[in-house]
């Protein structure tokens, strides 16, 4: 796995992982923390014709080109409304920057292990590639999003 | 790896490339002691240094090297011999050093070999047996400086005592490494001790001042770690970026207070850019390092004489640049040498000197540099080329009729494409030119090839000087802003709804006309939907089309808006989006926006695909004009006019001394390669010179050869031929106008008489036995080439402009015996004309049937056997067509007669 960047809290102390909560029409999404690098509205994409489905554009986000992905499209979800609000998080992956674009941020949440489930088996074939775990929150379930598989898309098409 | 051998490592890689350049200039110049001196040093440096780190193996190796070397200075002949051999352990020393690299310690192994060699060959006038005191005294220094680490300055310091080998003998390797063969210690001795005692005190002042000179030269470069210069260009590049964003803003607003600030700090910037610019900047011959050793090594291996001429080798490119074509540059070379120049038995039964030159030269033009590998070898074999595409399947015959030359020659690019007959361990086996290819696409650049058969080849590539920023045109298209790289485009054309402007079509693909050319047109927006068809339903009334060319292919983009040309940072495309052909990457501009560039080469080839039609038919009609009305000519100047002749009739062209030619009986006469040739003025008012030199065109033909006297040869041209036929002279065809002149063309029938009485006409003495020869040609110009070469041969010729009027001479005149004919004739071609011929039957229908052609393809093969065709010629190959005629004079004429 791709190595954190710098103010990654020591992650595995006392078992507890700190995540990031997005959220996707009704769901609730997990982001690793370390993984997170900025939050941001995202203006001024410019769309790429002919690339995968999943990419909405390129941000300039502080003079870096960085290529936003949208998690709706990702999970094949239907697209939100236009005009409706979104979020953006921003991830790193090798040398290069991506955006994932959300419907919304919520608050970072401390999950220990006595919460987490194995991701259910009749979940969704894609979904289920994408998660690696769930968390049983009071009244709502957290799916964890590993984001390594979020961000393995593309090459199939490139090939 | 600590830093001292870090440092020794990427030194010593230096020198050895220095030195394997140096040697190869040496072996040309044995007497250049600059040179000589210079390798003797590098060498010495690098033994030096292998002795402080404890680096026996490396050590003794280069002391031998350096051994012979010393001989050479002392004036032992250099021999071929004796360079590969220092060649060798040069490679065996970059063998080890990467090892060492790699490894951190010296590979295990014997080089007893190579140092066996050296020595032999070092000591062979091994008379001036030195006194061993030398060694001695050495031996013990070695032994003091060997133990306990050594501090920088004492290293320092013993680099400037090394640099003087002639007051320090080199360090015998024996005490040092232990596996060394005994008799080696004695070698060093001679070679080392013989200039302490003849040499040391003339050479010492002046070799102290000039490593003086040299050791303040040194001081004012320092070595900055590549990836420090990376981080400088990136910030650069941001600083860029923000200063466009300012200028941006200061344009919308009206507040002059910081406009002058903010002057300063474009400025700044600008001149920061270049400063930080230049650091990347390298002389394009630091990538040409390596091959006048890559050249002479072939040569020997291939034992052609190859000479590599080098030109522009200071031109400055982007390091990065630089790296990336490295390979291709060599690969290429290697190409060059191994296919383009024949061997030299080949070279010569082809009138051409015995050593080929392959001419590397590299020129800056506007923000690109432009690199030519030409070499004066035997060309592209086009019929090969086009019979292996057919055979692998890229190309269908029909494709290939329709392709120029130029066109035919890029398959080679194609991945497993080659025509070489054998595969050698050089090249041949079709790798190569597609990765060659692919790598000078994937910076941007573009490559070319002119191949002109038994003339050579000249590659040309065009790169962007940097990769980080280009000049760029932003268009806008569907609303989204594009950027086109400033190279590809030609130029800008605003569309009309009427007049000449406009967006035609042929069978719905968009075209336009450019100075009465047909220009394929896409545009852009469709090319982005991915969808080719859909967008072209409504004609565009409006907008630009941005004229833009990528290697021979020219082609439209058709875009709404055209804003303004931007420096712009070239940023990567996302890994994830790399796929995508259309795009090079994108940036930033001024105002924020993120914006694409678009890939010329990308757009080019999804031209190709989707507007096939367009675009081939206009291919088809530059193929089928070349095929039909150009001609290559000799022009040269003579009595005062530009004259012309066919190059296709020219066996040579010769610059001699004017005191050599004689006059016997009146004629004027040279002695020619052992025969006596006549010499005819091309113009009555053309006076032979006496003195200086003299140009001369030579035809031949078999034994005889005549020289054509000229004032001057000026130049081959390509050109359309358009003559105009004149009656009152008989020297002249006619006169036609080339690159804008008015040119007198030849009738070289004319002269061939006046050098040999009999040429022409002696055949004709037993006239009734030369059989008659009907050409039939459309082209006045030819039946007036081709005649005099005909009865040359020995033929009574008769001549026929059409199918109809050759089938009327044939069934009228009985004397008749063969028919050469154009295949290329418009309405009935000459192929029609055989048909009818074999279907008449009878005398005419047994005819033999010699075929001209502009283009011989594999098809037009088939279709002559089947109508039994005894052969085909290439139009201008006038020995072939001699050739075929004596061929066919064994059986068939015989029965004629």
């Amino acid at each position: 796995m791709q190595a954190a960047n710098t103010n990654a809290s020591e992650a595995s102390v006392s078992g507890q992982h700190d995540y990031v909560t997005v959220f996707v029409g009704d769901a609730m999404f997990g982001l690793a923390i370390e993984r997170v690098h900025d939050v941001f509205m995202p203006s001024g994409v410019t769309a790429v014709p002919l690339a995968p489905r999943e990419i909405v554009g390129l941000i300039n986000l502080r003079g870096r080109v960085v290529t936003a992905l949208c998690l709706r499209r990702r999970l094949g979800l239907p697209d939100r409304e236009p005009g409706a609000a979104c979020m953006a998080i921003g991830l790193e992956q090798g040398a290069e920057t991506f955006a994932l674009v959300t419907d919304g941020v919520g608050e970072v949440l401390k999950l220990g292990a006595e919460t987490c489930e194995p991701v259910p088996i009749n979940l969704d074939a894609r979904w289920r590639d994408l998660a690696s775990a769930v968390h049983r929150l009071d009244g709502r379930l957290l799916v964890i999003l590993d984001i390594s598989a979020l961000l393995a898309f593309g090459e199939a098409i490139a090939a | 790896m600590d830093d001292l051998l870090r440092e020794f490592l990427t030194e010593s890689a230096e020198h050895l490339d220095t030195v394997d350049a140096e040697l190869v200039k040496f072996e040309q110049d044995p007497n250049n002691q600059v040179i000589l001196r210079n390798i003797f040093r590098l060498v010495h440096t690098i033994k030096g240094t292998c002795g402080f780190l404890g680096l026996p193996r490396l050590e003794t190796l280069a002391h031998a090297a350096e051994n012979l070397m010393g001989r050479f200075r002392d004036g032992f002949p250099v021999s071929s011999a004796s360079v590969t051999l220092i060649l060798a352990t040069l490679d065996r020393l970059k063998a080890i050093l990467a090892d060492l690299e790699a490894g951190g310690t010296e590979p295990a192994g014997s080089d007893a070999d190579l140092i066996e060699a050296l020595d032999a060959m070092s000591q062979m006038p091994a008379e001036e047996a030195a006194p061993a005191p030398a060694a001695l005294v050495v031996q013990t220094l070695e032994r003091e400086l060997k133990p306990g680490e050594v501090s920088l300055e004492e290293l320092e310091r013993a680099f400037m005592e090394a640099e003087g080998p002639d007051e320090l003998p080199p360090l015998p390797p024996l005490p040092v490494i232990p596996e060394t063969p005994a008799p080696v210690a004695a070698a060093p001795a001679p070679a080392a001790a013989a200039p302490v005692t003849e040499k040391a005190p003339e050479s010492k002042p002046v070799e102290m001042s000039a490593e003086a000179a040299e050791a303040a030269q040194k001081n004012r470069t320092i070595r900055v770690n590549v990836e420090t210069l990376e981080h400088l260009m990136t910030m650069v590049s941001e600083l860029v970026l923000t200063r466009n964003q300012l200028l941006e803003i200061a344009r919308r607003h009206e507040d002059s207070s910081y406009k002058v600030p903010l002057q300063r700090l474009s400025h700044v910037t600008a001149e920061l850019q270049d400063g930080v610019m230049k650091t990347r900047m390298q002389p394009i011959g630091n990538a040409w390092q390596k091959l006048p050793r890559v050249v002479r090594d072939l040569s020997a291996e291939l034992s052609k004489g190859i000479e590599l001429v080098m030109v522009g080798a200071e031109t400055e490119l982007d390091r990065q640049v630089l790296e990336l074509i490295k390979d291709p540059l060599t690969h290429m070379v290697r190409n060059s040498a191994d296919h383009g120049i024949e061997s030299t038995v080949e070279r010569i039964k082809a009138g051409k000197p015995a050593g080929g030159t392959i001419r590397l030269s590299a020129y800056h033009e506007g923000g690109t540099i432009s690199i030519e590998i030409a070499d004066d070898g035997r060309g592209l074999d086009l019929t090969a080329i086009r019979r292996k595409a057919v055979d692998r399947g890229i190309a269908t015959q029909a494709d290939l009729e329709r392709m120029s030359d130029s066109d035919v020659a890029k398959f080679i690019f194609h991945a497993g494409f080659s025509t070489a007959q054998v595969v050698t361990s050089v090249s041949g086996r079709g790798v190569g030119m597609d990765v060659v290819k692919t790598n000078i696409e994937s910076i941007g650049g573009m490559i070319d090839i002119a191949t002109q058969r038994g003339q050579g080849t000249t590659f040309t590539i065009k790169i962007p000087l940097t990769l980080a920023i280009i000049s760029a045109l932003i268009v806008e298209s569907a609303g989204q802003r594009y950027a086109v790289p400033q190279i590809a485009v030609r130029e800008l054309v605003r569309i009309e709804a009427e007049g000449t402007n406009r967006v035609e079509r042929i069978n719905g693909a968009p075209v336009m006309r450019l100075r009465e050319r047909l220009l394929p047109i896409t545009s852009l927006s469709s090319l982005m939907d991915g969808d080719m068809g859909a967008a072209v339903a409504d004609t565009p009334v409006s907008g630009f089309v941005v004229v833009a060319q990528v290697g021979r292919q020219r082609f439209g983009i058709l875009v709404d808006e055209v804003f303004h040309t931007e420096e712009i940072v070239v940023k990567p495309m996302s890994s994830k989006l790399r796929h995508i052909p259309l795009f090079a990457g994108n940036t930033i501009l001024g105002d924020g926006a993120v914006v694409l560039i678009v890939d010329p080469n990308g757009i080019a080839r999804k031209v190709g695909q989707g507007v096939a039609s367009g675009d081939a038919s206009e291919q088809a009609d530059e193929a089928g004009e070349a095929a039909l009305d150009k001609a290559t000519l000799l022009v040269f100047k003579g009595g005062g006019s530009f004259k012309a002749v066919p190059l296709s009739l020219v066996t040579r062209i010769e610059e001699i001394d004017a005191g050599k030619i004689e006059w016997l009986a009146g004629r004027p006469l040279i002695q020619y390669r052992g025969k006596l040739m006549p010499l005819v003025p091309a113009d009555p008012a053309i006076e032979i010179r006496s003195q200086g030199s003299q140009a001369l065109v030579v035809f031949s033909d078999g034994d005889r050869a005549m020289g054509l006297v000229v004032d001057e040869i000026v130049d081959i041209v390509e050109d359309h031929l358009d003559v105009e036929i004149v009656a009152d002279r008989s020297d002249l065809i006619g006169s036609a106008v080339l690159r804008g002149r008015a040119t007198d063309i030849v009738d070289v029938s004319h002269f061939l008489p006046l050098a040999y009485d009999d040429w022409a006409r002696g055949p004709r003495a037993p006239k009734a036995k030369n059989p008659t020869l009907l050409l039939v040609d459309d082209s006045a110009f030819f039946r007036n080439l081709l005649t005099p070469v005909l009865k040359a041969a020995g033929y009574e010729v008769a001549t026929a402009a059409s199918a109809e009027d050759a089938l009327r001479q044939l069934k009228s005149d009985a004397a008749i015996s063969v028919v050469v004919a154009d295949l290329e004739m418009p309405g009935r071609t000459g192929f029609d004309l055989v048909a009818a011929m074999r279907k008449n039957g009878g005398r005419i229908g047994d005819l033999p049937v010699i075929a001209l052609s502009g283009q011989i393809g594999p098809e037009s093969i088939t279709k002559a056997r089947a109508l039994s065709i005894s052969d085909l010629v290439a139009k201008f190959d006038r020995s072939g067509l001699v050739a075929a005629l004596g061929e066919l004079n064994t059986t068939p004429l015989d029965q004629a007669a």
